[in-house]
């Protein structure tokens, strides 16, 4: 009779457990939830978001320009080498310049820059809100009368949608410059061939589901950065792991996104 | 006033407020005291709704301040001022930005008045010409004094000190002390101040409340506190060992 007793009752810890974190993921995901419908309630409080959001589009945007196009640059470099090497003696070589454009459009433009700038963008971002919150910052924004959602989370957040599809635009345009330039200049292809195959399969789509994808990135590193900077505990090794913690989170929903948008709208 | 009612927090399984019930009168300044990590800073932050109490409520100026919605906390929040234990300046903007910004949020002043409330709540703390400083460029007991600054300078009816002399030398403390003893009897605010500094509690206060256990353990005036017969509150003020 005790024989079944013992047997289960060595998985209690494990089931404990897995309870425990059970229960920890509903509690984040709540939180997550509640934090983004306080950042929705915030909208509407442009008066006092839409001053810090001119700061955090600078800082977001034009300070993410230099790190962004030297990627950009080296990726249109590659793809047109790789494209050529590819093709040599099967397809006519003038398709480099289809798939250098489209593969700048649709995937390594938004998706290597958005790589690039949760590094960037998403650990500032955390580590300047986490520490603002360790040491009180952020309770004394409350207590001046702010709502940190509509002062330090709405800027970022708006600042982030907006710059990156611009950012990106950027950069898609500096890797199809230095994708026909190798192309020129490495390979045996004319401007009139990359050009010719650069509009071959070009259709609109390409530029607006590339920048649209570029400003959910945008938006999500922008709200990781936030969600997990103001959720910061301790003191300099709370910041530490939360600036991790962004940039793994951030990288990682880039790339479910990514796939999330080549399913609903290619 | 403000009004702690039998106000209970805990922080997971452990309870830093057990029943927590004082009152502090219109301008007068309380003090309470107690052990580090007996919920003194977590008292005072349910005045401000930084925090929300499991049990029981704190009752300003008659509101129930966990049950006030979003807009009436602002407004609440417009009439206190808290010093911070580590001032919590705005580390990305200079000493006149950090006194604006409070300032910027009232309607119906414009940015010389803003300018004018700035300078004056400097001067008042001796701290005149440090506007253009960034907080990484000041000492510990000017931070401080620029927090009192921050707080004096929205004019409010109630100023709550966390800590003010934590961490600083005797004589930056009795400057500290003076300033707050001043700031009541210039504006004639209401403060409550949050200390386990006897020199500065019998100094600044008023009353005198000891937190104990997450209850008050004794009220009074500085002299009745200097002469309690209370054990617990004795060899706190005495700062014994045992």
């Amino acid at each position: 009779m005790l024989r079944p007793y013992c047997f289960w009752s060595s998985f209690y810890p494990v089931i404990e457990a897995i309870g425990r974190r059970a229960v920890a993921a509903v509690e984040a995901v709540g939180r997550v939830g509640h934090f983004l419908m306080d950042t929705v309630r915030a909208l509407p409080d442009v008066g006092t978001w839409a001053a810090p959001a001119i700061v955090q589009m600078r800082r977001i945007g034009v300070d993410s320009i230099p790190v962004t196009l030297f990627i950009a640059a080296f990726t249109g470099v590659v793809l047109a080498l790789q494209a050529s090497y590819t093709f040599t003696g099967t397809v006519p070589l003038y398709f480099v310049g289809t798939l250098v454009g489209k593969t700048m459009m649709l995937e390594l433009g938004p998706v290597l820059a958005g790589l690039a700038l949760a590094g960037r963008v998403g650990a500032s971002m955390a580590a300047e809100l986490g520490t603002m919150k360790v040491t009180e910052q952020v309770d004394a924004l409350e207590t001046l009368a702010y709502d940190p959602q509509s002062y330090l989370v709405v800027p970022r957040v708006f600042a982030g949608a907006v710059m990156f599809p611009m950012i990106i635009a950027f950069a898609i345009a500096t890797g199809i410059v230095t994708g026909w330039l190798t192309s020129l200049i490495l390979l045996d292809l004319s401007t009139p061939d990359f050009l010719k195959g650069l509009k071959l399969f070009y259709r609109f789509k390409d530029t607006w589901f590339g920048l649209f994808k570029s400003a959910t990135f945008g938006a999500t590193i922008t709200m990781v950065g936030c969600i997990v900077g103001l959720s910061t505990r301790g003191g300099a090794e709370g910041v530490g792991k939360s600036t991790t913690r962004a940039v793994v989170y951030s990288a990682v929903l880039i790339l479910l996104l990514d796939a999330f948008w080549a399913v609903v709208l290619l | 006033m403000i009004e702690f009612r039998d106000l209970h927090k805990s922080f997971g399984p452990q309870p830093v407020l057990a029943g927590l019930s004082l009152k502090i009168a219109d301008a007068e300044t309380l003090v309470i005291i107690g052990y580090s990590g007996t919920g003194k800073s977590v008292a005072l932050k349910h005045i401000v709704g930084l925090l929300q109490p499991d049990a029981g409520d704190v009752i300003v100026d008659g509101q129930a301040v966990s049950t006030l919605d979003r807009d009436d906390l602002t407004t609440l929040r417009h009439g206190i001022g808290y010093v911070f234990q580590f001032a919590a300046l705005f580390d990305s903007m200079n000493v006149a930005d950090n006194l604006a910004l409070g300032l910027r949020r009232r309607r119906g002043l414009s940015d010389e008045e803003i300018d004018d409330r700035v300078r004056e709540a400097l001067a008042l703390v001796d701290l005149s010409g440090t506007e253009e400083r960034l907080p990484a460029e000041l000492s510990g007991g000017m931070r401080k004094r620029v927090g009192i600054a921050r707080a004096i300078a929205l004019r409010p009816r109630y100023i709550l000190y966390d800590e003010p002399t934590t961490g600083l030398d005797p004589v930056t403390s009795a400057v500290i002390d003076r300033l707050m003893v001043r700031t009541r009897e210039h504006l004639g605010v209401t403060g409550v101040v949050v200390t386990h500094d006897m020199r500065s509690a019998y100094t600044v206060g008023d009353r005198i409340a000891m937190l104990y256990e997450g209850r008050i353990r004794q009220v009074g005036t500085v002299a009745e506190i200097q002469e309690t017969e209370d054990p617990v509150v004795r060899q706190f003020i005495e700062g014994r060992p045992e």
